[in-house]
């Protein structure tokens, strides 16, 4: 059983392998990658948004959707940290500490 | 537990020294990210460091008087708003979401309006990932507040 996932692990390096010998050319100026909507950024970041930082103004005009969703999974998780960790002052009884402490009896 | 207010006259000095220039150098990231490496989210880690340096060498006690997690809590959400207040503003002046160019900034110019937007877009990410920090610190030191 050992061999057999052993050969199929080695099946898929294999198989991985072949695949990157498809793959474009590291910093290949050709690559759809970099021909798709890079030189329109690079080129326009100026005109549109008068910002000489292109990462700026991707991560934050064009792209800046996603910023927003990665600023709302920071915040999620700080909410998460509170609310599993926080310690409420002895008190403020509420129902969820009553309902704690008579686990813990 | 924070031990109260670390007893040596050297910490207490660097540290009291060296938390102004840290934020000054953070509102400097946060301001230079048209033109240079830095923004919203190294700029806002750059505050809650200086924070939580202010936590350690003071103790909870008197840093939570100076800076209370509430008001952590309260500047994150309020940084997460203003993002998404300059993404739904322009929706109201006839542009799409996140479209800064239609910000109601009548006294700019069209492509001055844009770096304007991600100005206040960065302002906000380093709002609430200041605050997020301040306040993942605060709940792991597990102190009452």
């Amino acid at each position: 059983m050992r061999w057999l996932k052993a050969f199929i692990m080695l099946l898929f390096v294999a198989l991985m392998l072949y695949a990157t010998s498809g793959l474009p050319d590291h910093a290949d100026p050709q690559a759809p990658a970099n021909t798709y909507v890079t030189p329109t950024y690079i080129e326009d970041t100026i005109k549109d948004t008068h910002t000489p930082n292109v990462v700026t103004s991707v991560l934050a005009d064009y792209r800046g959707y996603d910023t927003l969703g990665e600023t709302v999974v920071i915040f999620t998780a700080g909410l998460a940290c509170v609310l599993i960790l926080m310690k409420r002052k002895s008190n403020d009884k509420t129902t969820l500490s009553k309902h704690r402490h008579s686990d813990h009896m | 537990m924070i031990k109260q207010h670390y007893q040596s006259i050297v910490i207490q000095t660097i540290c009291s020294l060296l938390i102004p220039f840290i934020q000054l150098f953070a509102l400097y990231v946060i301001i230079h990210g048209h033109y240079g490496p830095g923004g919203g989210f190294q700029g806002g880690v750059l505050l809650a460091v200086s924070i939580i340096l202010q936590r350690l060498y003071l103790g909870s006690k008197i840093s939570y008087q100076r800076f209370s997690p509430k008001l952590a809590l309260a500047l994150a959400a309020t940084g997460l708003l203003i993002y998404g207040l300059a993404g739904i503003i322009p929706m109201i002046f006839g542009g799409s979401f996140l479209d800064y160019g239609n910000l109601p900034l009548f006294w700019v110019h069209d492509a001055e309006r844009r770096a304007l937007g991600i100005l206040i877009v960065e302002i906000g990410i380093g709002l609430a990932v200041f605050g997020t920090l301040v306040l993942i610190f605060d709940s792991l030191v597990g102190e009452r507040w």
